[in-house]
């Protein structure tokens, strides 16, 4: 998953939390990145039409933003679960942190093909405790 | 959340490899699905370049799979075994309706695997982490497996143009 996408995709879950438009110091903490950095990148996302920015409110995904943001999520939560289902691992979370920035969609999808994600993915992503509320530590496949 | 391409310690290249060896067992235990699931009238139209390449990507595959381990064994790590992932494989498999399906799996195959093999370099590359493994034989291994992936997308978009 590129930068942008990670973004994109922060915003959308900092939009959830706040009910509203995502705030730069909201979005700094989730991406652990400086607030100029935020800005720097929020600027970019909204010269390509993803995002609009209003000055003190903060940022919000457009339609194209928000499918954008959708795919990037669904492809973190199918880290999460191959993670969780697949390998075992208990610390999914932050494992999946570390490793979506190397780990493309198209690589997301093979992972998909084996499996168990529920319907509605990733509307029942916990955007406060990062991860899908139907997917416990050591859910695992077998 | 980790922001910009980089393997940064060896649990996160451990993760990595694991990744890749399911990778392959994904590879390994569909093209053996396609084998056995083709509907009998389409089973006899699968030629037999075709079956050649179903049989040697699973070969292929599972050598992969062997060099992945012997860098995760360096990790001092385990791998998801073939079985299992063939189980996981089994539970949500749903088969090609015909032979171009067969090989448009394949080519999705063999495109992901090289992508995940170009992204994982670019990590190393990008890091400057000393790893439990040698990294000059990590880079070789993953750089000559995702050479083979790229041919593997060849070969098959070659037996597709010439069956268009």
């Amino acid at each position: 998953m590129n930068t942008a996408d990670q973004y994109l995709k922060a915003i959308y879950l900092a939009q959830r939390i706040e009910e509203g438009p995502a705030s730069t110091g909201t979005l700094a903490d989730l991406l652990e990145v400086s607030p100029a950095s935020v800005n720097e990148m929020v600027g970019k996302l909204e010269d390509r039409e993803l995002v609009e920015h209003e000055k003190y409110k903060g940022a919000t995904l457009t339609d194209e933003g928000l499918e954008r943001a959708h795919n990037a999520l669904q492809t973190y939560c199918i880290i999460e679960r191959f993670l969780t289902n697949v390998l075992e691992v208990d610390e999914f979370r932050e494992e999946a942190r570390a490793l979506e920035s190397v780990i493309d969609d198209t690589v997301a999808e093979r992972l998909d093909t084996i499996i168990d994600r529920p319907a509605q993915c990733p509307d029942c992503f916990d955007a406060e405790q990062d991860h899908c509320e139907l997917l416990e530590s050591g859910d695992h496949a077998k | 959340m980790s922001l910009g391409q980089r393997v940064s310690n060896d649990r996160q290249l451990t993760r990595l490899l694991q990744i890749g060896v399911v990778l392959e067992e994904v590879v390994e235990s569909r093209a053996a699905h396609h084998l056995e699931t083709l509907p009998p009238d389409e089973r006899d139209a699968v030629d037999g370049e075709v079956e050649t390449l179903l049989v040697d990507a699973a070969e292929e595959s599972a050598d992969h799979r062997e060099r992945l381990e012997a860098l995760i064994d360096d990790l001092e790590a385990e791998t998801v075994s073939y079985e299992e992932i063939n189980t996981l494989v089994d539970a949500q498999y749903g088969p090609p309706e015909d032979t171009d399906g067969v090989l448009y799996d394949q080519l999705a195959n063999e495109e992901t695997a090289y992508k995940f093999y170009d992204d994982l370099i670019a990590a190393i590359d990008a890091s400057e982490t000393e790893f439990a493994v040698d990294r000059g034989r990590l880079l070789d291994t993953l750089t000559t497996i995702r050479e083979e992936e790229k041919e593997g997308a060849e070969e098959v978009t070659e037996i597709m143009e010439r069956r268009a």
